[in-house]
């Protein structure tokens, strides 16, 4: 399926494998399948694991750093609870990759990526008719918003700036 | 009032292209209607029964005559002459077409307006008590609270496609005039044992089907943990708060279903590991928000105005109307006006163009330029001096805008109802209507004393019936409107539900059933006693005998 990212299309390197078992590099496995998988993980592959919007993110934590890549998954564009979960995840230290999987719309990159996301796994359909340059126009669309903890700047943070450097 | 520096103007004229280009996408088939649909509601702009609707926010209810003559202007060039306050303080016109919604956004950023989130599963507009900055029970001004939270809940990236909607309301005194038990999230600033200022807060209030009073999740908050425990609030139900059952997905069910202090307990937890400081508005932030509401420069006047006395003795009506709508300020020589935008046969909240300006005008000669919308769907003039309130009075006669009911039974609460809402089971207006002229004659509307009627048109309970002294709801019964009267609601710092007196009643005998509560009450009150009062003290039971006796012969 399509995956983009801030600078737009990615070949997507990940092979899934829920139970764990596929002989490749990089392999995506099911939450359930993760701790075997781990363990027995003689052959130095990387590993993604994949995870319900239901999932408390604390059940992740143990595996935080032995793992490359959470793909977490969005059932519809409406339910947002991944946002959150992203955001738990980067607070906790988890410094791979986060991957939205799901029908999301290009109204929505901007959000992902501020809540820690890097990427986003789009259904076929969705990436026919929403076509990347859609997505990385939406991204940019408002330049600047006012929470502080979410992406690299803020409107409180530009106006303490402002401020300290005399308006 | 609050003014957009650079940042916000940008982020409000950044919003309406993006908006456009929203609708261009739908309009060339990359969104379809479900995915267009969650945009352009979080835009304010509703499909509704004969057109689409637009709504406008009101931030806590504040408007200055510029904004107000924009509403003007819009209501003339792409509506019918007129919009409707709505019982969270924004403005909505009926009439608009989508093509044009562009357009109007351009001219409402032009004056630091925009619709941003009046409608959908996000933050919506906060609300805050109308009298703020003039009440002399005020703390502290809930308005730079409101602010920051607007701000704050803008564009948030984590939590704008939530289980349901989600809506804050700030008091900042300690009669609550902004109904917060009845919000997600209630705000009451207050004085702890040490003297600092913080916030009571409230979570898991709300009408709608499930009608519910927010409980206190915490005593005390101090002021700079405000935004963070905002964001551990709203991440603990976006989380966990339902999403399999949309009548189910507000927060108040979550509240209800884990308890208040299971609740807390999350919320607690969640909060403790925010870094706070890395989230809060630096003091000079919140210094600066709080600036635009210092304030205003007050004029050094005696309590008693001469010719506001005079005028009073003189004028019957004026008198009237003095002692009915305004509201004691805090600084002598002055006082608050309420406009009552409930002219009888009118329709609640309604207000033509040409009011507006009128208002507008009022407000820029003789209110420092200010205007407040209150959840009862009314104005205020706040800052107005007593000497130049028969000259103001006057000019709302010639405007048709000078009803002495604020707080009056014909002072009626309404949703717009099955005239324009898609949702309706039922009429609204015309049974406020009809009450308004039952009740018209001012002599008894002033015998009758401080009295809410609130009424709703379908469950979902736009029209806060719940909280009503009186809460009418209109259902559809097998075909024919029904309309369901319920007794003892409270919309203050006593917030309470009311309680159904009995089977649905036709449209027709509604007045008549008012008139019998009524009835009871004249006959039963104790000197000085108000309705609300004899409710409590006398219970449902002779309300109920007096509501049956007729209306329930043959079903
Ligand atoms: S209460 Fe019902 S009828 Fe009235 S505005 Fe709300 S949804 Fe519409």
């Amino acid at each position: 399926m399509p995956l983009l990212d801030r600078n737009g299309l990615k070949p997507d390197e990940w092979t899934i494998s829920e139970d764990g078992t596929a002989d490749a590099p990089r392999i995506l496995v099911a939450f359930d399948h993760l701790k075997d998988a781990l363990s027995g993980n003689g052959r130095g592959r990387r590993i993604g694991v994949t995870i319900a919007n239901t999932l408390k993110s604390d059940a992740l934590v143990p595996y935080l750093n032995d793992i490359d890549l959470v793909s977490i998954a969005f059932p519809s564009y409406g339910d947002g609870r991944g946002f959150s979960i992203a955001k738990q995840l980067r607070r906790a230290g988890f410094k791979g990759t986060l991957r939205a999987s799901g029908p999301l719309i290009a109204d929505q990159f901007a959000y992902a990526l501020a809540c820690g996301f890097d990427e986003i796994d789009l259904p076929q359909a969705q990436a026919a008719r929403q076509p990347v340059e859609h997505w990385l126009k939406a991204a940019a669309s408002i330049s600047n918003t006012y929470q502080r903890g979410f992406g690299e700047q803020n409107i409180l943070d530009a106006r303490r700036a402002a401020r300290l450097a005399g308006k | 009032m609050y003014r957009y520096d650079e940042f916000d103007a940008r982020f409000v004229r950044e919003r309406v292209a993006q908006f456009r280009d929203q609708v261009a996408r739908r309009l060339d088939g990359s969104l379809n209607e479900d995915e267009f649909k969650p945009l352009r509601l979080k835009n304010g702009v509703y499909l509704q029964l004969h057109a689409y609707m637009l709504r406008i926010a009101v931030p806590y209810g504040t408007l200055s005559s510029r904004q107000l003559r924009q509403l003007a202007l819009i209501g003339e060039k792409y509506d019918r002459g007129y919009g409707h306050f709505t019982t969270r303080t924004n403005m909505q016109f009926n009439w608009p077409r989508l093509r044009d919604v562009p357009e109007i956004l351009d001219l409402l950023a032009d004056v630091e307006m925009h619709c941003i989130q009046t409608s959908g599963n996000c933050i919506r507009n906060v609300t805050a008590d109308h009298f703020a900055g003039i009440a002399a029970d005020e703390i502290e001004d809930p308005r730079p609270t409101a602010e920051l939270i607007r701000q704050w809940s803008s564009f948030h990236p984590e939590f704008d496609y939530l289980p349901r909607k989600f809506k804050i309301a700030v008091t900042g005194a300690a009669r609550d005039r902004a109904v917060v038990r009845a919000h997600d999230i209630g705000l009451r600033i207050l004085r702890n044992a040490k003297g600092e200022i913080g916030y009571e807060v409230m979570v898991g209030g709300g009408l709608g089907r499930t009608p519910m009073i927010a409980k206190t999740i915490r005593g005390f908050l101090p002021k700079t943990d405000l935004l963070a425990y905002l964001e551990a609030v709203l991440r603990v139900y976006n989380l966990e708060g339902r999403r399999d059952n949309k009548y189910k997905a507000r927060v108040k069910i979550m509240v209800h279903e884990i308890g208040a202090e299971e609740f807390a307990r999350r919320v607690e937890a969640e909060f403790a590991q925010l870094d706070g400081p890395a989230i809060a508005a630096d003091p000079q932030e919140v210094a600066r928000i709080a600036a635009y509401f210092a304030p205003p420069a007050y004029e050094t006047l005696p309590a008693r105005s001469a010719r506001f006395e005079t005028a009073k003795a003189e004028n019957r009506a004026f008198a009237t109307w003095a002692s009915v709508n305004l509201f004691p300020h805090k600084v002598p020589g002055y006082a608050a006006a309420v406009i009552s935008l409930k002219g009888i046969g009118d329709a609640p909240g309604d207000i033509t163009s040409e009011q507006m300006r009128v208002v507008a005008d009022l407000a820029e000669t003789y209110s420092l330029d200010e205007l407040r919308i209150t959840h009862a769907q009314n104005v205020v003039l706040p800052y107005v001096k007593k000497d130049d309130l028969f000259i103001i009075w006057q000019k709302l006669v010639d405007a048709g805008l000078a009803t002495a009911n604020a707080g009056l039974i014909t002072d009626i609460i309404a949703c717009p109802g099955l005239d324009y809402c898609s949702l309706a089971t039922a009429r609204s207006i015309p049974i406020a209507q009809a009450l308004a002229h039952r009740f018209a004659d001012e002599k008894r509307q002033l015998e009758i004393g401080e009295l809410n009627i609130k009424i709703s048109g379908c469950i979902n309970a736009c029209g806060h019936h719940h909280v009503g002294h009186i809460g009418i709801l209109g259902l559809e019964k097998s075909g024919q409107e029904s309309y369901q009267i319920t007794l003892g609601g409270d919309a203050t710092e006593t917030a309470a539900i009311g309680e159904i007196l009995g089977p649905g009643v036709p449209a027709d005998d509604v007045p008549d059933a008012i008139e019998r509560i009524v009835s009871v009450y004249l006959a039963h009150r104790t000197a000085g006693e108000t309705f609300i009062e004899a409710v409590r003290r006398l219970g449902l039971a002779p309300f109920k005998a007096a509501f049956l006796e007729k209306t329930h012969a043959p079903a």
